[in-house]
């Protein structure tokens, strides 16, 4: 039984069908990575994943349970954490606070117990720090834990970002386009990264990739998306090959 | 120059990071403690209201500041513990209960108040707080039969476990015992995870619900902390004039409370704090002033509005930091000696995004 | 039947006034993203400015008018250029706080130049009256209703087929696409300051009669909000019929209502459609793209 699967989902945004009846499943331990040109639906998918959006038709189902019309901010703590294409940081406070926020859903503190400092408040900030501290050295941004995100660099920012996701807990972590705005070393950065994070931390990762060299390096399987449909779903170099992804990438 | 240090989580969680800050407090708390001492009736007089003021500014700056909500009707919640204070003590309840009935009401207003909150945001925001404003002020002056209207009331004097509190030291006791309390709580609602939540919704609501924050609940919380704070002020406020109508507590008002944290410098308590003293100095500055204006000038009544509508406006386009940004830029100036460079607070334009955006 | 006729036109003719002002406030936003919230006290402004060309100089009633209109287009410029250009970028609190500086400052000048006692404004419709079969309906008010109409008739006229009401039309549809084909944007910019301060001044000289020149006009200007969140902010034609809706609910409200609900029936109604349908009648709802 696969970890999570998408069956036939749908969206319309007034005329236009954002998707198309995709269905696609995920294994536990994987990297499934979604492919296609701009405006093929790809993020449109990982907003009705995390329930930014209500989809039109069709399920989503993770770990068995079906979540297609759970609350957008309940996807957490049934441990799908997520990045965004555009970086949606908290500017105005330090690495370190943006990765508690992380932390939120697992660790819960009362509000009488925040404005009394009891000891269960206590107890439980120094385990989010704790946790923070381990996703702090496995992603190596001791340096700056200190600094305020909106004054990092972009290739940090990314980092930061990938952070929060991790301190969720995550069984499955959707990546938005990870190696946008990253150059070609970076972008293989990147992705030892997503393999160790596969690899060291046992999460389950739905990508969606441009960098086509990123998508060969790290998938398990590869699913090819164009005007909200699916045009081929199998290994990366079967996608590749497959003669409908080459004309929509290259025209026919 | 100085470096604080810190070896452990629970150094992190520290209220006083450094004994240097804890000794700075203290000194400051004898001083407050002691001013009783040194000044007469008037400046305890003002240093109440700052005071009071300071209580409804670091209620809202928690609200507008931190969790991004824009409040244009904290006017009403001024009102409504003001008016809850009069009327509880006119029907024979005791100070404290009144007080903390005062408090509650007021909460649960903001609770009502908040509710747009989770349907809009920004100016639509804004607009709703300040027609809840105009709302409540009209519901004052239409149920006379208990606020008596635009008569007023008149309010006696606290009476804590049989000792009556009159007079100016004991209102600039009372407020200051207030104050230090509400902001206690406050702060500790920002360092902890409720803080960071409020922070991540202003920052980025989107984000902040994929990361499992309840904006709902969130948002709610903000403003029912806010209109308690707000709230309790108000019945400080009830006592210490001793008397009430519905003019005292207009738009303008709110506009005012908004205008004194912009002043102060929105995001930090800090910044409150130096909005309330400024709201409460200006008057004062102007009437110092008014000796060295030429007379048909300094005899117009318009002169305190015009100058606080124009300072906020300058405030607003040259300063957006506030007082606050003069107070961190001079407490980095001597911490730094003699390596501070001038040119380390200039705006970049990546990281100077505006606390609040569209 | 009488009474009621003559509150449902009284509340159609303040409802224009709250229309006019509504419509200058959404032509502003639209084009330059500022939410005016001293607008009220522009109208203020223009109400004053008609008080000291037809009651003070003592000019003729149209020729005051036309005065009034052209010095207001002068300030609606004024104010964009020294203030409201340098909020460009900045956040909506900012713009909030300003507006609100601005608010105060304009009713500080006024209460300083004019004075603070209220005044009033005679018009050619004064206490004369208007008869249609058997009801008797007052002039003014019938005065107010057709020139709103004359107007809001020009401006759609000049919106739809002059060179530079399309070139305003395009600002507001996409800034930088309207650089791209070459039109002057700052000097749209100014031209719909212009435009706004304009119809504010002719909203409030229409109101004088009704509601008294004096410092606090602004308040009734205030009305602007609701009535352009009722009709779909970024909506014209939604803040036209949005103003006269809150108008002529105003004046039931006092018909049929308690005591002192038609002071708040524009804010409860505008609470209602935030609550219930925040794009308002004619607004779309738009979300972010993430």
């Amino acid at each position: 039984m696969s970890l999570f699967q998408v069956k036939d989902l749908a969206v319309h945004f007034g005329g236009i069908k954002a998707v198309d009846g995709v269905s696609f499943e995920v294994e536990k331990g994987s990297i499934f990575t979604i492919i296609g040109p701009n405006g093929a639906g790809k993020t449109t998918i990982f907003n009705l994943v995390s329930r930014i959006n209500d989809p039109t038709a069709g399920s989503i189902h993770f770990e068995g349970r079906d979540i297609t019309r759970v609350a957008a901010n309940q996807v957490a703590s049934l441990g799908i954490a997520r990045t965004f294409q555009n970086i949606e940081l908290f500017d105005n406070a330090n690495v370190m606070q943006n990765i508690l926020v992380g932390c939120h859903v697992h660790v819960g503190t009362s509000l009488l117990s925040e404005i009394l400092r009891l000891p269960s408040f206590t107890q439980r900030e120094i385990e989010s720090r704790k946790n923070v501290e381990k996703i702090i050295d496995f992603l190596g941004l001791d340096a700056y834990r200190d600094s305020t995100v909106g004054s990092l660099p972009y290739g940090l920012r990314k980092m930061v970002e990938l952070g929060r996701a991790l301190a969720v807990s995550p069984k499955l972590l959707l990546l938005d386009e990870p190696s946008s705005g990253l150059n070609v070393e970076e972008t293989d950065n990147i992705g030892s990264w997503i393999r160790d994070i596969r690899d060291v931390l046992g999460v389950t990762i739905l990508m969606v990739e441009h960098d086509m060299r990123l998508v060969s390096a790290v998938s398990d399987r590869v699913l090819a998306l164009n005007y909200g449909k699916l045009l081929a779903i199998g290994t990366a170099a079967q996608v590749q090959r497959d003669p409908a992804v080459i004309s929509a990438y290259l025209g026919n | 120059m100085y470096f604080p240090k810190r070896t452990s989580y629970r150094d992190d969680l520290r209220l006083f990071p450094d004994r240097f800050t804890l000794w700075q407090y203290l000194a400051l708390f004898a001083g407050l403690l002691l001013l009783p001492l040194a000044a007469d009736g008037y400046i305890l007089s003002q240093a109440t209201f700052v005071f009071i003021y300071g209580i409804v500014a670091v209620g809202m700056m928690l609200l507008v500041g931190y969790t991004g909500q824009i409040s244009l009707g904290h006017a009403a919640f001024f009102a409504v513990g003001a008016y809850t204070a009069a009327v509880l003590q006119s029907r024979g309840m005791a100070f404290l209960p009144a007080f903390v009935a005062a408090g509650a009401l007021s909460g649960v207003v903001g609770i009502i108040i908040g509710l747009p909150a989770l349907r809009v945001k920004g100016v639509y925001l804004a607009m709703a707080t300040l027609s809840f404003a105009f709302i409540v002020e009209e519901v004052i002056v239409r149920w006379s039969s208990v606020t008596r209207g635009n008569r007023g009331m008149t309010v006696n004097d606290p009476v804590i476990f049989g000792l009556k509190l009159s007079g100016p030291v004991h209102m600039y006791y009372l407020s200051c015992v207030v104050f230090w309390l509400v902001m206690l709580v406050v702060i500790n609602v920002l360092r902890s995870r409720t803080g960071r939540a409020l922070s991540a919704l202003r920052d980025s609501d989107v984000a902040a619900e994929s990361m499992g924050i309840n904006l709902a609940k969130f948002k709610t919380t903000a403003f029912a902390i806010s209109a308690v704070a707000t709230g309790l002020a108000g019945a400080l406020y009830a006592h210490k004039l001793s008397y009430i109508s519905p003019e005292q507590f207009g738009i303008m008002v709110s506009v005012e409370f908004l205008m004194m944290i912009i002043i102060g410098g929105l995001g930090s308590l800090h910044g409150a704090v130096f909005g309330a003293m400024f709201f409460i100095v200006l008057p004062q500055i102007i009437v110092g002033i008014k000796n060295y204006l030429p007379t048909r000038i300094a005899e117009l009544p318009v002169l305190e509005s015009v100058s606080f509508g124009v300072l906020v406006i300058l405030f607003v386009l040259f300063e957006p930091r506030g007082l606050n940004g003069y107070w961190v830029r001079l407490k980095t100036y001597v911490s730094l000696f003699p390596f501070y460079r001038r040119g380390m607070f200039k705006r970049n334009k990546i990281a100077s995004s505006d606390l609040i955006k569209h | 039947m009488n009474e009621f006729l003559q509150q449902l036109v009284s509340g159609i003719a303040v409802g224009c006034v709250y229309a006019l002002v509504a419509l200058g406030f959404v032509l502003i936003y639209k084009a330059t993203d500022i939410v005016n919230f001293a607008h009220g006290e522009v109208m203020m402004v223009g109400a004053f400015l008609g008080l000291t060309f037809i009651e003070i100089l003592k000019l003729p009633y149209w020729i005051g008018l036309l005065l009034a209109i052209a010095c207001m287009t002068v300030f609606g410029m004024l104010l964009n250029r020294f203030l409201l250009r340098p909020l460009a970028g900045q956040g909506i609190l900012a713009v909030i706080v300003v507006t609100l500086g601005l608010s105060i400052l304009l009713r500080a000048f006024a209460s300083v130049i004019w004075g603070p006692e209220t005044f009033a404004l005679q018009t050619p419709f004064y206490n004369r009256v208007v008869r249609v079969g058997e009801v008797v309906l007052s002039q003014e008010h019938v005065a107010i209703i057709v020139l709103t109409i004359v107007l809001v008739a020009a401006l759609y006229a000049f919106f739809r087929y002059s060179r530079i009401g399309i070139a305003m039309q395009a600002t507001s549809e996409n800034q930088l696409a309207a650089y791209y084909v070459g039109i002057p944007v700052q000097k749209v910019h100014s031209l719909i300051w212009a435009l706004g301060a304009a119809t504010a001044g002719v909203a409030g000289i229409m109101l004088a009669p009704i509601a008294f020149v004096q410092v606090n006009m602004g308040y009734v200007g205030l009305k602007a909000f609701p009535a352009a969140v009722l009709g779909g902010f970024g909506s014209i034609p939604g803040a036209i019929v949005g103003g006269v809706i809150i108008g002529v609910v105003e004046s039931m409200a006092v018909l049929y209502l308690p005591e002192g609900i038609n002071n708040v029936a524009a804010y409860i109604l505008l609470l209602l459609v935030l609550m219930v349908r925040p794009q308002g009648l004619f607004g779309i709802q738009s979300k972010r793209r993430v």
